[in-house]
């Protein structure tokens, strides 16, 4: 995982310091690129969707899945108990089964960080939403405070929400001088920083042209992960808006050489979807992003489907929900 | 003493110009008590190749105009028609022999005709155009657009209601023509032609072959700049009508085949000459955000 | 954990051929029968493996006559039901096309050698989808603007081309039989076996006997339909050279034609094009079927500002194409249909290497048995180039540059053909100012290779007259009609 310090620009970026200098030559910039034809990009997710891989490649994928799960509960109604039943279940989703592997990360609120932090320690990240999440309506003082926050509690991962008010009302240097604001509040005291993702909302971008350059706007604000959606918005994550985002890291590692993450979240339920997804980012992306450093599912309920999925291909036999926890 | 006439040789109509043949002859032409009327142009086959890129050369300008501005151009030929009235009827009676009632009939015909189709211009695409509903986010349509250069061997009975009757139905929806007379009535074609240069039809969209459709028909037939070919004018000759057709196919021009006999210009032209020279094209366009 | 190479592989995936039930032999279908032919006989193969699928009859210049004469027969009834009974007949048959679409699927895979995923989700669906539409037709016709009272022709004589053996056959026969006429068809000769299954389901439609009657045969049977004296009409698609000899072949007859030729489609795209979408729409267009498509995008025009990177993501993208087994549900590109077509590829694609141009394929791994091609692009094309003008009809993308659109329509428009062609922008009255400068009867903007019953069909120029599908199509099988 990159660990380089915020104030520390990779230098294929120095090329788009221009770009970023002023409201209008990142809007010139945002507005220059190919623009996405909707009904072509879902022909060409829905392709993919029709790939079929091996058995063997089949255990091996959800392994990955389950690799790549941000374990996530994001409730009014999250309680300290709720959040650490999550912590362990993400360390061993399957207790039966020591070889089930541990989900990437368990995603809750800020001020629950320190409950998960309790139960998985260094073994589980704890990635924390922030940023007046799910609506981004806050002063930026609020936003960077939450961000602080929840850093200082031991958050190894922020989930920000951009401000889509701010996106559709055209202010794009708006949105990348918070997004470079919340990397730089990201900054531990040990010159280390918290992994950032920032969340679109991409239900509320609503077109792939916005999808686009937002991706490229959070990109060029030196974030470390792009994610669809905060799962309160519908529709969440898609396979066509995650190919549109797969096609933006993979431009962007081209022109500038740094690599960039993808977090498809909400909506992803089922073993079948997730694999559909993992088919999309070897293909879009490449094979570099089938790893958890680079692609994260934002999901609940997937995990104990990948659970289910995996012991059917050891036991050979379909299970059921009594045989998993619920948490 | 009589005064002695001014004996006239007609010329070709090329490019909105008025050559004489490329080969030099002309021929004579009698009414029809054989009594000398005129000499006219005798089209060859380089009139036949000149006149073919004359109407290429003016394809894009002509299609391109909006259907509107085509009817009214071809409104304006029925107007400049109706001023020469008299010429027209008199070019009839020596060409057909024809009485002065049935000539003058045949040229209110003629005008009305192209009246007509003057009207068709901004209609035919909506009557058989269609927008198609296919199973998807597709935007596709279906419009008629013109086949591009049409040859046009004119009927040799009917001079002029014929004549008007074959040509404006190919340049109306766009298209631009080489037409080759009646080689017995040439006349009213002659006129036709002075009626067009003195209209608004650009040079090139009409051309007129005074001559032998059994000559130049071949060259046309073969030619492979020219799009489609109207066979009305060997109608009855049936022999010729399949070698044209034989010919036709090297570049797959659209053929209207000769009929066994001329037909009845008076009758309702139905849609028939302007649906057999015009190409439907589908657009497909995809719908989304 | 293992990670990374060769972890995350596609299984292959065939679908299961037990659905098919392939007979040693095959007789022709006349008069609802299935009977032997008088003429001698041929062999289909499985293009991909080179085995022998079955031995096909065939048809003599008398078995077309019997066939003929059946199909004149049954016209007197066929053309005098009502048109709500005949639709009766069409929707059954379209119903059962989709009741046995997966047996149509695999069967047309391993006669053809399309990708299964080809056969299964566009050939087979639009076919039934094509059989519906012009069932609803057939009671409708007085009102399709084609005339007050549309009439049949009579016997139609219908010769379809191998690269969409059962999707020609539906062209043909669903307009043919809607508007009252009776059919005689040949399939192509490397491809009878759906054509043969479809009589079988005439049969189960009970369809009365004689109103579609098939002849397999080569190129002598196609022309003993296409000059029969009783037939009153011919529809054929295929190669221009043919379609020529037919319009030769009927000049002086009053037989209606209509002729769905060859084409060099150009695929014209801007520097402002979506560009990811027109990679995709690069990729469907020429190595869609192979390319074995008469309006596949063959020849790519890009603006030359934006060549080198589209080459580049064009390239990328050609490098995930699976080619191999066309049952495997994860194959792109399958097998070249005959070892003649995969000749005349490569004898093309010479030519290119010879005139210069720069060939490029992906690496690919071709079975050892059967008819392959990669997929080829060849760039450094001009006009000049023999592969910018002739149709290759296989996997092989000619890649030529223009600076202006006044230059993309004179480039698209220099050709013979007329068939089709593709424009990828974001401008939309650029769209429509090219759809318009276009010389092509079916224009692709943002999109390629799209096909719907509702949709006419059909070429300029040597790509053929008349249009297939859609209200227009009816045109073909109505007396006096056109367009």
């Amino acid at each position: 995982m990159p660990t380089t310090a915020p104030t520390d620009p990779h230098p294929g970026l120095a090329a788009y310091s221009e770009v970023t200098a002023s409201e209008a030559s990142l809007r010139r910039f945002l507005h220059g690129l190919p623009g996405v034809d909707q009904v072509g990009a879902e022909a060409r997710a829905a392709g993919l969707g029709t790939r079929s891989i091996k058995t063997t490649a089949k255990a091996w994928a959800i392994d990955l899945a389950i690799r790549m799960v941000d374990l996530t509960t994001l409730e009014g109604q999250d309680t300290p108990g709720k959040v650490r039943a999550l912590g362990a279940k993400a360390l061993h989703p399957d207790p039966a089964d020591p070889s089930c592997p541990s989900t990437a990360a368990v995603c809750v609120y800020g001020d629950l960080v320190g409950e998960v932090k309790a139960i998985v320690g260094d073994r589980v990240n704890v990635a924390a939403v922030a940023t007046a999440f799910p609506s981004g309506r806050a002063s930026m003082a609020i936003k960077l405070a939450d961000t602080r926050d929840a850093v200082a509690a031991g958050a190894d991962e922020i989930d920000m929400v951009i401000d889509r008010g701010a996106f559709l009302a055209g202010h794009y240097l708006q949105v990348f001088e918070e997004i470079v604001a919340v990397r730089e509040a990201c900054a531990r005291p040990d010159g280390t920083h918290a992994h950032l993702k920032v969340i679109f909302e991409t239900g509320e971008l609503q077109t792939y042209d916005n999808v686009r350059r937002a991706s490229w706007l959070a990109m060029l604000a030196g974030t470390d992960f792009i994610k669809t959606s905060t799962g309160k918005v519908q529709p969440a994550a898609t396979l066509p808006v995650t190919l549109v985002m797969l096609e933006a890291v993979r431009d962007f590692r081209e022109a500038t050489g740094v690599q960039i993450g993808v977090k498809p979240a909400g909506g992803i339920k089922t073993t079948k979807d997730a694999i559909k997804y993992l088919v999309m980012v070897n293909e879009i992306a490449g094979e570099d992003w089938l790893d958890p450093d680079w692609f994260r599912f934002g999901a609940s309920t997937l995990l104990n489907d990948l659970l289910m999925q995996r012991t059917k291909l050891t036991t050979g036999r379909y299970s059921g929900p009594d045989y998993f926890t619920l948490d | 003493m009589a005064r002695i006439d001014v004996r006239k040789t007609y010329k070709l109509y090329i490019g909105g110009a008025f050559p004489r043949s490329e080969s030099g002859y002309s021929y004579e032409v009698n009414d029809s008590k054989g009594k000398f009327v005129a000499n006219a142009a005798l089209a060859s086959r380089k009139d036949v190749r000149d006149a073919v890129v004359a109407a290429r050369g003016a394809f894009r300008g002509w299609s391109s105009r909006t259907a509107y501005n085509r009817g009214q151009v071809v409104y304006r030929i029925a107007e400049v028609m109706e001023d020469r009235r008299p010429q027209f009827e008199e070019a009839i009676r020596q060409s057909e022999g024809a009485t002065a009632a049935a000539a003058r009939n045949q040229v209110d015909q003629a005008v009305d005709r192209l009246v007509w189709y003057a009207g068709w211009a901004d209609k035919l695409a909506q009557v058989i155009g269609n927008a198609n509903p296919v199973a998807g986010p597709f935007f596709n349509h279906t419009a008629p657009e013109p086949t591009g250069v049409v040859a046009v061997l004119a009927p040799q009975a009917s001079s002029l209601l014929g004549l008007v009757s074959v040509v404006a139905p190919v340049i109306v929806t766009g298209n631009t023509s080489v037409v080759v007379s009646s080689y017995a009535r040439p006349l009213p074609a002659v006129t036709f032609a002075e009626v067009l240069a003195t209209s608004d039809v650009p040079g090139g969209v009409i051309n007129i072959l005074t001559g032998d459709a059994a000559t130049l028909g071949p060259w046309l037939a073969a030619h492979m700049d020219v799009n489609a070919i109207d066979l009305v004018g060997v109608a009855g000759s049936a022999e010729l009508a399949t070698s044209l057709e034989v010919a036709a196919a090297d570049n797959l021009k659209r053929v209207r085949r000769a009929p066994g006999a001329e037909p009845d210009w008076t009758a309702d032209p139905g849609l028939s000459g302007m649906t057999a020279f015009v190409e439907a094209k589908t657009v497909w366009h995809p719908i989304g955000i | 954990m293992p990670k990374k190479s060769n972890t995350f592989e596609y299984a292959p995936a065939p679908e299961s051929r037990s659905i098919v039930d392939i007979k040693a032999s095959y007789g022709l279908f006349i008069d609802g029968e299935f009977v032997d032919g008088r003429g001698s006989s041929f062999k289909t193969i499985n293009p991909a493996t080179e085995e022998t699928l079955a031995e096909i009859a065939e048809a003599s210049d008398a078995d077309v006559d019997l066939a003929v004469k059946a199909a004149r027969r049954a016209f007197r009834g066929w053309s005098r039901m009502s048109g709500k009974e005949r639709a009766k007949y069409l929707f059954r048959i379209a119903r059962i096309i989709q009741e046995r679409g997966r047996e149509l699927a695999v069967l047309e895979s391993i006669d053809n050698g399309k990708p299964i995923k080809e056969s299964r989700d566009v050939d087979v669906p639009i076919v039934a989808a094509h059989f519906f539409y012009y069932a609803g037709w057939a009671d409708k016709l007085e009102h399709a603007g084609l005339g007050a009272n549309p009439q049949p022709l009579g016997v139609a004589g219908q010769v379809i081309p191998w690269n969409f053996p059962l999707l020609m056959l539906a062209w043909k026969i669903a307009p043919a039989l809607a508007c009252g006429n009776t059919v005689v068809l040949k399939p192509a000769e490397t491809t009878p076996l759906t054509a043969l299954l479809f009589a079988e389901i005439c049969q189960q439609a009970d369809l009365p006997p004689g109103v579609v009657n098939i002849v397999t045969g080569a190129g002598s049977t196609g022309q003993a339909i296409v000059s029969h004296p009783d037939v009153d009409k011919v529809a054929f698609t295929g190669s221009t050279d043919v379609g020529k000899a037919i319009a030769r072949a009927v000049a002086g007859t009053d037989k209606k034609v209509t002729l769905e030729l060859g084409g060099k489609a150009a695929n014209i795209v801007f520097d402002d094009a979506a560009i990811d979408q027109a990679v995709e729409g690069i990729v469907n267009g020429i190595f869609f079927n192979q390319g074995h498509v008469c309006c596949a995008g063959s020849r790519l025009l890009v603006q030359e500002s934006i060549a080198d990177e589209l080459l580049t993501k064009l390239k990328r993208r050609m490098g995930t194409l699976r080619v191999g087994d066309p049952l495997d549900k994860n194959t792109d590109i399958g097998a070249i249909n005959s070892a003649e077509q995969l000749a005349r590829i490569r004898e093309l694609t010479g030519i290119g290497d010879a005139e210069g141009a720069d060939r490029w394929s992906p690496a690919c791994d071709l079975p050892s048995a059967g008819f392959w091609f990669a997929p080829t692009i060849f760039t450094g094309v001009t006009q000049a180039h023999r592969i910018a003008r002739e149709e290759i009809f296989g996997p092989v993308l000619s890649v030529l540059t223009f600076r202006t659109p006044a230059e993309a329509v004179e480039k698209a428009n220099n050709t013979p053909y007329g068939l089709s062609a593709g424009v990828w922008t974001e401008k939309g009255s650029r769209i429509l100012h090219m759809a318009s400068e276009l010389r092509a009867g079916v224009v692709w903007a943002n999109t390629f290779n799209k096909f719907d019953p509702a949709s006419p069909f059909g070429g300029y120029k040597e790509s053929g007259y008349g249009r297939e599908g859609g209200r227009q199509g009816l045109a073909a099988y109505l007396k006096g009609a056109s367009l």
